[in-house]
């Protein structure tokens, strides 16, 4: 890693190495006042984002301060929700631990399956858009309850997969009625939402130049080998970008719990997600400062996540801004 | 190290019509000999140098190396090197394991390895640069890592396809030395594409000129330049390109505007009074005289002064030839444009005859 230590400064400041202007000054007016003409045409979404986003951000922060029911006052009680929640609420950890397993197991899967669809579409030539638009599809759907519900149809006790397993002999009841497999249907259930990270990995497995490939196979790398040298170094920063995307979303999992237990995160709370639990507290059980204080901590969660991975990439992300 | 053999090799791409990249090419490569394959754009040289590669499928005929027939054999068990125009170095890898992936992937022990590519970069100038990546690097010092990268292969062929064409000016003529030099020491057969005629007529030890996909001449640059085979040879080869003219042949000889060229009975007998031939004169073969007899006169149009020669853009007063003659001239007592100049063949020797239709070289 020291050897590769030079360069990694030299990747960081292409922007510095644009060709200086020659007269600096000059240069440096009109920079600022095409940075004034971006400071513009930002502000709507800068007002929006205020507006929106960063207020009700900030008053949840207060919220989690205190006690509060949607109806009455909120009350300040200091850090209690923070400490009732890493000490004595139990299914608060299982929602955690839940959507961690969650985390682990669908955001690998689902890359996986996005890269080997990109991989697949690239190699082909003809109807590649059709292609592209049914892998697509699922993305669309699935965001919406009805494949959720189709899911359940599916494994649901009586369910199809289950009749067909029944056929052959094997009785499992239904497959989201059962603790130990729940959380996995869900997580498959998810993997088939890859669309974007593929349309994501299709444009980057087509910016890699042809010669490469070729260099490779002269020099006599097998098709692993080119896929191992080739490819996965120089479509990692668009790996990166979908691992960090993906990561953070799957951390803020809900819809699909939320369709195949019918809210409640059953069976026996083996699909209780974090947001899931969170939903409750805040709007089933109406304890809405504890739930801003669960929010706060799940932000700082996948802020630390996002850290981690961002270090681990200078090990792992090639970015080739030069030559 | 090895006899490279193109069998009336041909590469056909799909399409309506059907783009015959490569044609019937039947060409043979000595061993340690440098060939250049050289010809316009879109003539099928890469298409060829990427056959013997085994990047191309061969559609018709074959392709030999040593005594081994690999037209259907996978780039890897060609023993070739091929050095790319955009030289396709790994970006990921630092220049030491850019040169040492191949022996890497046939296993080879890692202390010969990081030998062979020391030596490789020493002989390179590159051992400064071994730790690097090629992003950190210019483009002459990337063209040679791609050189670096074929010789630690020491394979038995280098392929280049137009490996100075990155590079500017000043460095592609030292480069070009380079390379040649590199070649001679190592004894290794070279193919070398370009589209480059000074680049071909320099380094190769013969230049195969190709057009359309098909082989036109493979000689030394010297033959080439003396006895193109064609018409197309005549005008692709030598800079500037030969002056050619399709004319009028009468008993006298070939009518060139006011004078007659004389030609050699071989040529004349069995052609009808009335036909046309192409006559070619290099600018070089081509000289001011003062006086008008047997001369061309001549309007100049342009004069680029070159130092030691100039050459004279001009027209004959009575020509319909949309291209002006070009003449080699003393550098030193350039015509001013205006001017009227007479201008005379050095020696009939040095007029070049082909036949107006196919274009072939006739007689001697
Ligand atoms: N993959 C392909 N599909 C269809 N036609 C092709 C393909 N590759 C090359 N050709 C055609 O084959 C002919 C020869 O191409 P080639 O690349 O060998 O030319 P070249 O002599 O190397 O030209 P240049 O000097 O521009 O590199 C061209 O007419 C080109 O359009
Ligand atoms: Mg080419």
């Amino acid at each position: 890693m020291n050897v590769e230590a030079p360069d990694q400064r030299l990747s960081e400041k292409p922007r510095a190495e644009k060709p200086a202007e020659p007269a600096e000054a000059e240069g440096t007016r009109r920079k600022r006042k095409r940075e004034g003409a971006a400071w513009v045409f930002l502000s709507p979404w800068l007002l929006g984002a205020a507006v929106l986003t960063l207020t009700p951000m900030l008053v949840s922060l207060y919220l989690s301060f205190t006690e509060y029911d949607l109806f009455t006052a909120p009350e300040w009680v200091g850090l209690d929700n923070y400490v009732h929640m890493f000490t004595e609420d139990p299914r608060y950890w299982r929602s955690a631990v839940n959507t961690l397993v969650y985390v682990l197991v669908a955001v690998p899967l689902q890359l996986a399956a996005a890269l080997a669809a990109a991989l697949a579409l690239n190699s082909i030539g003809r109807g590649k858009g059709f292609y592209r638009s049914a892998f697509y599809a699922p993305s669309l759907l699935g965001a919406s309850m009805s494949i959720a519900l189709v899911w359940r149809a599916l494994f649901n006790d009586g369910g199809t997969v289950d009749d067909l397993l029944s056929s052959f002999g094997v009785n499992m009841g239904g497959w989201v009625n059962q603790p130990g497999w729940a959380l996995l249907v869900v997580a498959l259930l998810t993997i088939w939402q890859f669309g974007a990270p593929m349309v994501i990995f299709l444009a980057g497995l087509q910016q890699i130049p042809g010669e490469l490939y070729e260099a490779a196979e002269v020099d006599g790398a097998g098709r692993l080998r080119r896929f191992r040298s080739v490819t996965l170094p120089m479509l990692s920063p668009v790996l990166f970008f979908n691992l960090v995307l993906q990561t953070i979303q799957a951390f803020q999992v809900f819809t699909p719990a939320f369709t195949v237990s019918g809210g409640r995160g059953g069976p026996a709370d083996s699909t209780l997600f974090y947001t899931l639990y969170l939903y409750d507290r805040g709007f089933t059980a109406s304890h809405m400062g504890y739930a801003s204080a669960m929010a706060w901590v799940l932000l700082v969660v996948i802020g630390i996540v996002t850290a981690l991975l961002f270090r681990s990439s200078r090990s792992w992300v090639f970015y080739n801004d030069k030559g | 190290m090895a006899q490279v053999a193109y069998n009336k090799a041909a590469r056909v791409f799909g399409g309506t019509p059907p783009v015959r990249a490569v044609d019937g090419l039947d060409l043979t490569v000595d061993d340690g000999e440098f060939l250049v394959l050289v010809g316009p754009s879109g003539s099928g040289k890469s298409t060829a140098l990427r056959m013997l590669a085994g990047l191309e499928e061969i559609d018709e005929g074959g392709v030999q190396i040593g005594d081994v027939d690999v037209t259907t054999m996978p780039p890897k068990s060609r023993d070739i090197a091929m050095v790319f125009q955009s030289y396709a170095l790994y970006p990921h890898m630092t220049v030491a394991e850019n040169m040492g992936f191949a022996l890497k992937l046939r296993r080879i022990h890692k202390q010969e390895v990081r030998r062979r590519v020391e030596e490789a970069a020493e002989l390179l100038d590159l051992t400064s640069y071994l730790d690097r990546k090629p992003k950190a690097l210019s483009g002459g010092q990337r063209q040679r890592v791609a050189m670096g990268r074929a010789i630690v292969r020491e394979p038995s062929v280098f392929l280049m396809d137009e490996p100075l064409s990155n590079l500017d000016a000043k460095l592609r003529v030292e480069t070009r030395a380079n390379i040649a030099s590199l070649q001679r020491r190592l004894g290794t057969t070279t193919i070398y594409v370009t589209h480059d005629q000074v680049e071909a007529m320099t380094m190769g030890h013969r230049v195969a000129v190709l057009a359309d996909g098909v082989l036109q001449q493979c000689e030394t640059p010297r033959e080439l330049y003396e006895r193109p085979a064609n018409a197309f040879v005549a005008g692709f080869i030598g800079s500037p390109a030969m002056n050619l003219r399709t004319v009028p042949l009468t008993p006298e000889g070939a009518e060139l505007d006011e004078v007659s060229i004389p030609v050699p009975r071989a040529v004349t007998s069995g052609r009808s009074d009335d036909s046309e031939i192409t006559i070619g004169i290099r600018p070089e073969s081509l000289h001011l005289v003062s006086s008008e007899e047997g001369s061309l006169p001549l309007q100049v149009e342009l004069v680029e002064e070159l130092g030691a020669d100039c050459l004279i853009h001009g027209r004959t007063l009575t020509s319909t030839n949309r291209d002006p003659l070009i003449i080699r001239g003393d550098g030193r007592t350039p015509p001013t444009p205006g001017e009227t100049v007479n201008v005379a063949v050095r020696d009939l020797e040095e007029i070049h005859l082909f036949d107006a239709g196919s274009g072939e070289r006739l007689a001697s």
